[in-house]
């Protein structure tokens, strides 16, 4: 309700979506890690374990298809219908969907690795939120897998008329990625 | 005193239509109308619809609770049939009550008064009053739809399996909600449907809450600018934020429930618990934990199925006096605070729960406080009925009717959030009558009023009015004589959750618990007169015109029912904010806020 908001460019109810979606999943998080911390206190149970070294593999590859994605929606601004960088842009993009299927894939290697050392969900408290938190993050990040899917589908489609579902999507896969940070840093500290 | 005309706050939002990436072509085929429909004002029927069907079951369980707490003897016929363990020759048994209470607290706080005044009302309506074609993203919104429909069959199928439903109350309180069947019949394979159920409805409330807010910030007509939002659209957008937040962690709560039933986790169970003298195979989890989480979510909630009874209350009430609504500011304010403070008074559910006493005093100010702006909305209600003329539709009455009930129950929250008296009365039936008053009762009058109020736009006719005021006087008395004498029993010492009072001390209550079910079943049966009246207007009401009760919003500038996609292609501009009544214009005594500028102005 400020006169700031006079200047506005036009509502792009996308992008208006996913910040809603980010303070919801913002709060599921903070939900789990307030139960984690409350947990970790109720009983001296608690027994840490060494987090699987892929994950920190996991985590660069995450944070390399963030700047993917930041040079596909480059390469879609600056092209006009005389040069075809669209195509470039959808390259970049397929690259970005590469890297977030592979953290995938290593989250789930890093879930083998635990069950390989005789840790699985019911084995102790920190164990459970570790495959709670990676689930819960995995969950979250395959709707952003579908969402570039469906971006790379409109960019191929329309080309820069693209820009504001991609935009929108690129946020929401941004967020994706300061959100894994946020959960191995929790994880990685324990408190 | 009208609002001054203003220029609006933000800039026309021509290109709002434009961005919003549906196409509206009415649908051609059955399915696509009437039941996949991506139509907000459908999903808001169907969630009516849900509300209703789930109302009914809700009812009914509360009034085999009721038979059997005035009768406690009494075989109640066919119950046995339903339930052989449950109910053996009839009479229930008290593990069997308590899934009756727990199952009629849950479909009741989830499936009606949440369904119906947040996500009904405002489907239908927050995008007409806001002049947008749809909602933001329409495939969203059904499928907000039918995934709380399956969270409901989920709910009601724990009725048909062998060990029957669950019987840790609407609050699921672990360890007994956590441990499985050792807990109880019921706590097995019913306790998890239950669980799955309120995630999956969570998942909903969400998705519908998603759509709300974005439509409210994106898909406004040109003109309308935040200050110029009708109450109502204002109550829903402040509902779907504490609804997003609350929601939010109410669904991992139930994932972490889930996890400790079937997962073998040990997030709610203590270690050393032995339940039916077995030892519980888990350890180290915290009980009080869920009840953190669960009352994060819990008060809150109290609050997404008010608020849109206030948001309703103050749109209909200046229709029918003829009069602003007094201090839509302060109004608009109070809503904002209650939704503030909703988040920071969690903790006066558990005064009982054995946390801290100092804990107890930090959540029991807010509690106070937040009885401040709740007053206050009250007050600018009479404020705005005193020296009006009072059109007394059914519609209006129901608003008086909320407000009295609002007042009779909010009265004894101040009671209760002293943590030294609610100590005394939090385990009684004083609270059962504190909060079907304020909340249940309350909710239910606000969503008569607003099927009084929008059934003309819904279905083009009007509803019987003698119909109307005859059920609306029978349930106002039928409400006070159930809840009222509840006070009493609480003070007496009645406790919540026994299925019988059948012991030397308690005896003497039993004359009160009779009338209190036959008032029951006596409001229950004058709602009868309320479906009546439903079927019969649906196909009989005489034709409403397109604004039958000369109110400002952009919902009556369309026709009776509106076409699919709301405006005919033309949505309209604003002029003016909603509040424009016992003003002289070209309309009336009232300018709405479709029409330009009387002349002169």
């Amino acid at each position: 309700m400020t006169p700031a908001l006079a200047a506005r460019a036009p509502a792009v109810p996308a992008r208006t979506g996913v910040w809603v979606a980010v303070l919801a999943i913002s709060m599921t998080f903070a939900a789990v890690a307030a139960a984690m911390i409350g947990r970790a206190g109720a009983a001296p149970d608690w027994q840490q374990f060494r987090l699987p070294p892929i994950l920190y593999v996991n985590s660069v590859l995450l944070m390399l298809s963030s700047g993917t994605l930041e040079a596909a929606r480059a390469r879609l601004k600056h092209a006009t219908p005389a040069r075809a960088i669209g195509g470039s842009a959808s390259q970049w993009l397929a690259l970005t969907l590469g890297l977030g299927i592979m953290f995938i894939a290593g989250q789930l290697l890093a879930w083998h690795a635990l069950a390989t050392l005789g840790l699985f969900l019911s084995t102790g408290p920190a164990s459970a939120f570790f495959y709670l938190f990676t689930a819960l993050h995995g969950v979250h990040l395959l709707g952003g897998v579908i969402a570039l899917v469906y971006a790379l589908h409109r960019v191929r489609q329309v080309g820069p008329a693209a820009a504001g579902a991609l935009g929108a999507a690129a946020l929401y896969w941004h967020f994706m990625t300061c959100l894994w940070l946020c959960v191995l840093l929790l994880l990685t500290i324990r408190l | 005193m009208p609002d001054t005309p203003r220029p609006p706050l933000t800039q026309p939002r021509e290109t709002a239509a434009k961005v919003s990436e549906l196409k509206h072509v009415p649908p051609q085929t059955f399915m696509r109308k009437y039941v996949f429909s991506v139509d907000h004002k459908v999903i808001g029927k169907q969630y009516l619809g849900l509300a209703l069907v789930a109302v009914c079951t809700g009812m009914l369980l509360s009034w085999l609770m009721r038979l059997h707490l005035g009768y406690p003897e009494v075989a109640i016929p066919g119950l046995s049939t339903v339930s052989p363990n449950g109910a053996p020759g009839g009479v229930m048994t008290p593990e069997y009550y308590l899934s009756l209470m727990t199952m009629h607290g849950t479909i009741m706080v989830f499936f009606v008064l949440t369904t119906a005044p947040f996500a009904g009302f405002g489907n239908f309506a927050l995008p007409l009053q806001v002049g947008a074609e749809d909602m933001a993203f329409p495939r969203i919104n059904m499928m907000s739809f039918w995934v709380t429909l399956a969270a409901f069959l989920v709910l009601v199928a724990a009725f048909f399996i062998p060990d029957g439903p669950p019987l840790s109350g609407w609050t699921a309180y672990a360890p007994l909600s956590a441990v499985g069947k050792d807990a109880g019949p019921g706590q097995g394979m019913g306790q998890t449907l239950w669980a799955i159920s309120i995630a999956l409805f969570c998942v909903g409330q969400l998705l519908g809450a998603l759509n709300f807010i974005t439509t409210t910030l994106d898909l406004r007509t040109k003109g309308m600018s935040l200050g110029r939002l009708p109450y109502a659209t204002w109550a829903w957008f402040i509902t779907s934020v504490i609804g997003l937040i609350a929601f939010s962690v109410l669904l991992p709560a139930c994932i972490l429930l889930i996890l400790d039933r079937v997962g073998g986790t040990s997030f709610f169970i203590p270690a050393g618990l032995v339940i039916s003298d077995r030892l519980q195979p888990h350890s180290g989890g915290s009980p009080l934990l869920w009840q953190h989480l669960f009352w994060f979510f819990g008060h809150p909630e109290v609050y997404i199925a008010i608020l849109p009874g206030f948001g309703i209350i103050s749109q209909i009430l200046p229709a029918f006096a003829r009069k602003p609504l007094l201090g839509p500011r302060v109004f608009i304010a109070c809503l904002a605070a209650i939704g503030f403070l909703s988040y920071t008074v969690w903790g006066h559910h558990m005064f009982l729960s054995g946390m801290n006493p100092f804990s107890a005093t930090l959540f029991s100010v807010p509690t106070l406080i937040i009885t401040i702006p709740a007053t206050i909305v009250t007050l600018l209600w009479i404020g705005t009925i005193y020296g009006a003329k009072l059109r007394f539709t059914t519609a209006a009455l129901f608003c008086l009717g909320f407000a009295s009930v609002f007042v009779s129950g909010g009265i004894s929250g101040f009671f209760l959030a002293q943590p030294s008296i609610d100590v005394q009365l939090h385990g009684t039936y004083f609270v059962v009558a504190h909060f079907h008053f304020v909340m249940g009762v309350a909710a239910m009058f606000g969503i008569f009023a607003g099927t009084y109020y929008w059934f003309p736009k819904m279905f083009g006719r009007l509803m019987n009015e003698t119909l109307g005021k005859v059920h609306f006087i029978l349930t106002f008395i039928g409400v006070y004589c159930i809840f009222m004498p509840m006070h009493w029993l609480g003070l007496h010492g009645d406790v919540r959750r026994y299925s019988a009072f059948t012991d030397e001390y308690m005896k003497g209550d039993i004359p009160l618990h009779k009338f209190i079910t036959v008032a029951a079943l006596f409001t229950g049966a004058v709602q009868l007169i309320f479906f009546v009246n439903l079927i019969y207007s649906r196909f009989k009401g005489p034709k409403a015109t397109d604004n039958p009760w000369q109110s400002t919003t952009l919902e009556w500038a369309t026709t009776s029912p509106p076409p699919f996609d709301n405006f005919g292609g033309h949505p309209p501009t604003v002029y003016r904010g909603p509040n424009e009544y016992g003003t002289p214009s070209p309309s009336g005594d009232y300018a709405p806020q479709f029409t330009p500028e009387p002349a002169g102005r």
